[in-house]
């Protein structure tokens, strides 16, 4: 039972983490119609530059809101400069444009940063935290809270500021929200740019987990893909509770299921992906789609 | 000369190039040509699935590796000859393809490509885990087969013609699958699915059926690659590899048969030149390539080079139109 609980929290623990990267992903999709394959990668870049910052010898916290800053820039100038000349474009276009995005962020980083592997600091204690019989990891908890604020204040954003009430218009309904005098191009920029700076959370709290390097965010952006296809590409709320509801399976099955173990992790998330594409492709929260003809 | 017969002079030439290349390259060149070929029949199988037909797929790497793999385990454990590996694998593949591509048909345009990533992403764990028959992450050793009949050939010069003779063959096929009734069902359901339907083509069907042809192609190209390179390790087949495929369809040109062979080229040559700037510059340059080709040469070299050829062909026949 100990183990249970143990594997459950530490799994909500990576589950936060696959579901903020989950909803940096839904919200690009929204705004944009764009699935961002280069969402792992821009994680990872910025991570490497909070990497940067603290060994310049910024005190962690500061670094981290110095990454989030550069994040939310580096997002915005990706948006207005490499997908909005595609905006228009069939899906065929866009996807091999964020595939290359990814393929360049991936070597850029592996050319600057090297391949080898690099620790990154916690900024938790290491030693674990005793609730009755239980431990649990300080990073686990650590991460979990630090994801939570993060999509607490995304919530507060969208629902109670005006900036935050205009994404969501021109998300909703482009042409209206431009005849209201909403700037959407600006939007869409905008809405990348906090996807970015989303993702940069993620990738400063799995790194400490994961260890540094280009290839770090390969198997969690596979999660993170899982996490919104199951709680449907449509509704951010939904992202981020079928990330957790992942990180969760993910753990148990690890720990339980003999056959599966570690080796397969990555299996069971293209499984959870094409089982919930072919019972219930929009998801557990998301709308169906709807085409005119 | 009329555009088609220019087309096919150029072609023939390119073949009699090929067939004496063996005999001024080489070995190790010779071996890197013939890498280019598998490249090239990958590519084709690819590009029938992703420029004619509009399924994205981002996991070729895996039916590349399920081909590779079949030749390699089929040799290793039942000393099957080479020969007869190669057709299974590409019937393998055909019957995996096809399967794939039936819960592929309820999954449009991106979810497709999420699906076939995620399969890109898995494959060389699934390969690791079943051990016993894939030799885990040590992988299996093949030996390069001697060339038969008493020929006078080193073993590259063999395979070097086994591929090429493969890779005509199966580019006929495809010309002449495409170029017909069958070909412009898969281009009409690629460009308006409903209307397709109303005309009568059966698109579930057609867009399974695709997916197996195309899967085979690329099976075929990996059972190639597994005999003439004489090793399968599951780490080659990453999703790297599947990239590499798409890059190869977008630079050579999508919806185009010859414009596999350009990209098969491209991503055979490429990175060798860019690797002596650094180990990630292939990759920068796969990446910057991909973004500008879509941007100023969506239809790739093929397409480039069909507009140059028209327009030469136009101007050398005398006949001016305003187009």
């Amino acid at each position: 039972m100990d183990i249970f609980v143990q594997q459950v929290v530490s799994g909500l623990a990576t589950g936060g983490i696959y579901g903020s990267l989950a909803l940096a992903l839904v919200m690009i999709y929204q705004a944009t119609d764009v699935v961002n394959y280069a969402q792992g990668e821009m994680a990872m870049f910025s991570t490497y530059l909070a990497w940067t910052l603290i060994n310049a010898g910024l005190p962690y916290w500061v670094a981290f809101a110095a990454t989030l800053a550069i994040a939310f820039v580096g997002g915005l100038a990706i948006e207005r400069v490499v997908i909005r000349p595609v905006e228009n474009a069939p899906v065929l276009t866009i996807v091999i444009v964020c595939i290359g995005l990814l393929v360049i962020l991936n070597s850029v980083a592996g050319w600057v940063y090297s391949y080898i592997q690099k620790p990154f600091p916690s900024p938790f204690p290491e030693k674990p935290i005793r609730i009755g019989n239980v431990f649990f990891g300080a990073h686990d908890l650590g991460a979990l809270g630090v994801t939570l604020v993060v999509l607490l204040s995304l919530y507060v954003f969208f629902r109670y500021t005006t900036l935050g009430l205009a994404m969501r218009a021109a998300a909703q309904n482009p042409v209206s929200s431009r005849l209201c005098g909403i700037r959407v191009g600006w939007m869409l920029a905008v809405g990348w740019g906090l996807a970015a700076l989303v993702g940069a959370v993620a990738g400063m709290m799995v790194a400490p987990v994961v260890f540094l390097d280009p290839n770090m965010m390969g198997g969690i952006l596979i999660y993170a893909f899982a996490s919104a296809t199951l709680g449907g590409f449509t509704s951010p709320g939904g992202a981020v509770l079928g990330g957790l509801i992942v990180g969760v399976i993910e753990n148990l099955v690890g720990t339980y299921v003999r056959f599966i173990g570690t080796e397969l992790k990555l299996t069971v998330a293209l499984a959870v992906i094409l089982v919930v594409l072919i019972v219930k492709p929009s998801g557990l929260f998301g709308r169906a789609a709807v085409h005119r003809v | 000369m009329s555009g088609a017969g220019l087309r096919r002079a150029v072609v023939l030439a390119a073949v009699v190039v090929a067939c004496v290349l063996p005999f001024v390259l080489s070995n190790f060149r010779l071996f890197q040509f013939t890498q280019v070929f598998i490249y090239a029949i990958a590519l084709l199988g690819l590009n029938i699935l992703t420029g004619f037909n509009g399924q994205i797929s981002l996991g070729h790497g895996a039916f590349y590796a399920v081909g590779a793999y079949t030749t390699a385990i089929m040799i290793d454990k039942w000393n099957v000859p080479y020969g007869w590996t190669i057709p299974v694998a590409g019937l393998l593949c055909l019957v995996v393809g096809f399967l794939f591509g039936i819960p592929a048909l309820r999954l449009e345009g991106l979810y497709l490509a999420l699906a076939t990533f995620a399969l890109a992403l898995a494959i060389p764990q699934i390969l690791k885990y079943f051990e016993h028959w894939t030799g885990g992450s040590q992988g299996i050793v093949l030996s390069k087969p001697r060339a038969p009949f008493g020929l006078t050939l080193n073993p590259d010069q063999w395979l070097y013609f086994v591929t090429l003779g493969v890779l005509l063959v199966l580019f006929v096929l495809a010309a002449n699958l495409l170029s017909r009734r069958t070909g412009r069902a898969i281009v009409a359901i690629r460009d308006n699915p409903i209307a397709a339907q109303a005309m009568g083509v059966n698109n579930a069907l057609y867009k399974s059926l695709t997916f197996g042809v195309s899967a085979a192609y690329t099976g075929v190209a990996g059972a190639l690659s597994a005999v003439a390179i004489a090793f399968v390790a599951p780490d080659t087949f990453n999703v790297f590899l599947s990239i590499t495929f798409l890059v190869g369809i977008v630079i050579g040109g999508l919806a185009s048969i010859s414009g596999a062979v350009f990209g098969a080229l491209f991503i055979q040559f490429v990175p060798n030149w860019a690797q002596d700037i650094s180990k990630a510059a292939p990759w920068a340059i796969y990446g910057i390539f991909l973004i500008t080709f879509m941007y100023a040469m969506p239809r790739g070299i093929a397409g480039s080079l069909r507009l140059v050829l028209g327009r030469l062909a136009r101007l050398s026949g005398g006949t001016r139109r305003v187009a």
